[in-house]
């Protein structure tokens, strides 16, 4: 009977176990979000927190769980490789309006990294949390390469890009139409730059045009924060 | 199948063989998304070489970030000790990225749309 127990316990730690549970928690968040329609019941965050909790309660060790979880996050370098196809899509309608596109990009891109880590700094969080928010407009993978190569926290880095998404998927449009941002184009641009999937994803219920433009800020935002967050870091000294 | 794989973790390797040759502080695989938009442009690839195993991994990032999320667990001293610092300059950047960006874009808009009246008009 010990040795039974013993054994059940060693499969806790199963990585196809820890596997089968990472999709199915996935799975079933999605449908529950669905059938809700709330938007704070984020799939990545339910299957984070359930997760989380599955491994305190069963002692299985942080270690064990990555072995299965890095070959899930194997992925994300080549999905980021992946956007190149969509953006090369849309390459044309930003060529049509390029120095408005561009221009906004490029301020969003800039003040997003400076108010971040500015706020946070004067709020007296330690040098590494506040490296750690600079990237957090931009979509995840990227957002998190980008914190890994400046030296910050990629796993603090991923729960505050949901928070950002999230924030911009709910009050997005709201914060638009209080301070007169009312064409669709820039609606939609400033939504994907700011939120990033989340945002995007909060304007295609809007419609499917809003949501064409919201990934292209989502995507140029994460490629110009890609470039500039480790030049604006130095500068700034905190790096 | 197979050549889609190819061509996106091609891209993907000469990105980490440039990071690698240089030493530079930037994802290998920003690298690989220019690279890959790049050469569809210049018509080394078709699009319908890549776009089906593209829409798999875009459709399912957020499922490729769990296993990073769930590393949170490690922090979760730091985070609570900066829990204000943190939730705040997030809320405040999130709502001053949006209406900045918003607010050029449309500016530049409308004064190019204006421009090109007074041009043709």
């Amino acid at each position: 009977m010990d040795a039974l127990w013993s054994n059940f316990v060693d499969f806790l730690s199963n990585k196809y176990f820890l596997l089968t549970l990472s999709f199915g928690f996935f799975f079933a968040a999605t449908k529950l979000r669905k059938r809700t329609g709330w938007v704070l019941l984020n799939p990545l965050l339910v299957t984070t927190f359930l997760l989380i909790f599955y491994l305190k309660v069963t002692g299985v060790s942080y270690d064990a769980y990555q072995e299965s979880g890095k070959l899930i996050d194997f992925w994300l370098k080549p999905t980021i490789v992946a956007m190149g196809v969509p953006i090369y899509l849309q390459l044309k309608s930003i060529r049509k309006q390029l120095v408005p596109i561009i221009a906004s990009q490029l301020v969003g891109c800039l003040v997003g990294i400076v108010s971040a880590t500015l706020v946070s700094m004067w709020m007296g969080a330690p040098n590494d949390v506040v490296i750690s928010l600079a990237a957090k407009s931009v979509t995840t993978p990227i957002a998190m390469e980008v914190t890994q190569s400046v030296g910050g926290i990629s796993s603090l880095t991923a729960v505050v890009v949901v928070f950002s998404g999230l924030l911009g998927a709910v009050f997005g449009f709201k914060w638009l139409a209080f301070s007169g941002v009312d064409m669709p184009i820039s609606q939609g641009i400033a939504i994907g730059t700011a939120s990033h999937a989340l945002g995007t994803s909060a304007a295609i219920e809007r419609s499917r045009n809003y949501g064409a433009y919201a990934s292209m800020g989502l995507m140029l935002n994460g490629i110009f924060t890609a470039l500039l967050t480790p030049t604006i870091l130095r500068w700034m000294g905190l790096m | 199948m197979v050549k889609s794989f190819f061509i996106i973790f091609g891209c993907l390797a000469l990105g980490e063989l440039v990071v690698a040759l240089t030493g530079i502080k930037f994802p290998s695989s920003i690298i690989g998304l220019i690279l890959l938009t790049v050469s569809l442009q210049m018509g080394i690839f078709k699009v319908n070489q890549v776009k089906k195993l593209s829409d798999f991994l875009i459709d399912n990032i957020s499922f490729f970030i769990v296993p990073p999320g769930v590393a949170l667990m490690l922090y979760f001293d730091l985070i609570k000790d900066n829990l204000l610092a943190i939730s705040v300059s997030v809320l405040f950047s999130t709502a001053l990225v949006m209406i900045v960006t918003g607010y050029t874009h449309q500016a530049l808009r409308r004064w190019g749309k204006k421009r090109n009246k007074l041009k043709n008009g």
